[in-house]
């Protein structure tokens, strides 16, 4: 069992690497692209339990730790 | 005065700090992040650097070291705190200070002389800086942007508590003038009691008139007088 967790930035703060690498892309001639914000993946390696509790424990991390809740919203998935 | 200056892995300014302190006449006894406690500190200052690599993000490790439990607690004590730079990000992640610094706009790092604003003069960190001056202090980061949303801005602005902003040489707060784009060109804030306060550009870089700038001793200056002032502001 593993957790996946998608850290990406609130759209409120200003994202200065989205922004780059949407020009960039642009700049190569990819159309019809509106937006493009740089997060990060974590990838979390479990020793296996209760999901549920699992998932608790896990969303409390993401939320006092692996992202800041000022800056960042995150999205978290336990998987097999 | 006896200061703490906290020492990370890969803190980079411990050094400048005691030496900050030294050239005003006062000690400070490096503080390595497992201690537990801070002894007869004065006053703590948490210098700049990369602590933990700025792994994840800027201060998010070095804010759960025990030496920061025990920051935690002088502070909510009365203690004073000064955070500079990487100091600044641990107290905004550790959430003693609001707000969060983020990659600054232009991707780049910036290592350079700056002018500051002071805009209150009734803190322990800028007490004694002349009402007209203009600091000329450096900066040098890459993650400076100070953020916050609207409300905490608010906040901030009521409480009189934006303590710095970024401008140019003769004061005027100018997007120019703004070296990363923070909100409001803020570079330093300090919390609602008014005994924690962090800033990114460093004074403890701005200490001797050799090194380009002694604007930085009015911040440590400030610090001693209001201890020497009022030594009940130090933690019990």
């Amino acid at each position: 069992m593993k957790a996946k967790i998608i850290v990406t930035p609130k759209k409120a703060v200003v994202d200065p690497q989205g922004k780059t690498v949407q020009n960039a892309l642009e700049h190569m001639g990819y159309r019809g692209i509106k937006a493009v914000h740089v997060g990060k993946y974590l990838e979390v390696e479990l020793d296996g339990g209760d999901r549920e509790t699992l998932r608790k424990s896990l969303d409390e991390a993401c939320h006092k730790f692996l992202s800041n809740p000022v800056i960042e919203d995150y999205k978290l998935e336990i998987a097999d | 005065m006896k200061f703490a200056v906290l020492q990370f892995p890969a803190s980079n300014c411990d050094q400048d700090c005691v030496h900050a302190v030294r050239v005003l006449g006062h000690s400070s006894r490096l503080l390595w992040h497992k201690e537990t406690s801070l002894g007869d500190a004065d006053a703590v200052i948490i210098p700049g650097g990369f602590s933990y690599g700025d792994y994840l993000r800027t201060g998010a490790i070095a804010r759960f070291s025990p030496v920061m439990q025990a920051v935690q607690k002088f502070a909510d004590a009365g203690g004073l705190v000064l955070g500079v730079c990487n100091g600044f990000q641990i107290l905004c992640e550790a959430g003693m200070l609001p707000g969060a610094l983020v990659r600054n706009r232009d991707l780049q790092f910036h290592c350079e002389q700056v002018f500051l604003k002071t805009n209150h003069f009734d803190t322990p960190f800028t007490g004694t800086i002349p009402r007209d001056k203009i600091l000329k202090i450096p900066i040098a980061h890459g993650e400076g942007c100070y953020f916050a949303d609207d409300a905490t801005l608010e906040q901030l602005k009521a409480g009189n508590r934006i303590l710095w902003q970024y401008c140019d040489a003769d004061g005027n707060i100018t997007d120019t003038a703004n070296p990363n784009g923070s909100l409001l060109n803020i570079a330093g804030i300090c919390n609602e009691r008014r005994n924690v306060a962090g800033l990114m550009p460093h004074p403890d870089r701005a200490s001797e008139s050799i090194l380009g700038s002694n604007d930085g001793t009015w911040v440590f200056e400030s610090v001693i007088a209001a201890l020497e002032e009022k030594p009940a502001a130090r933690a019990a």
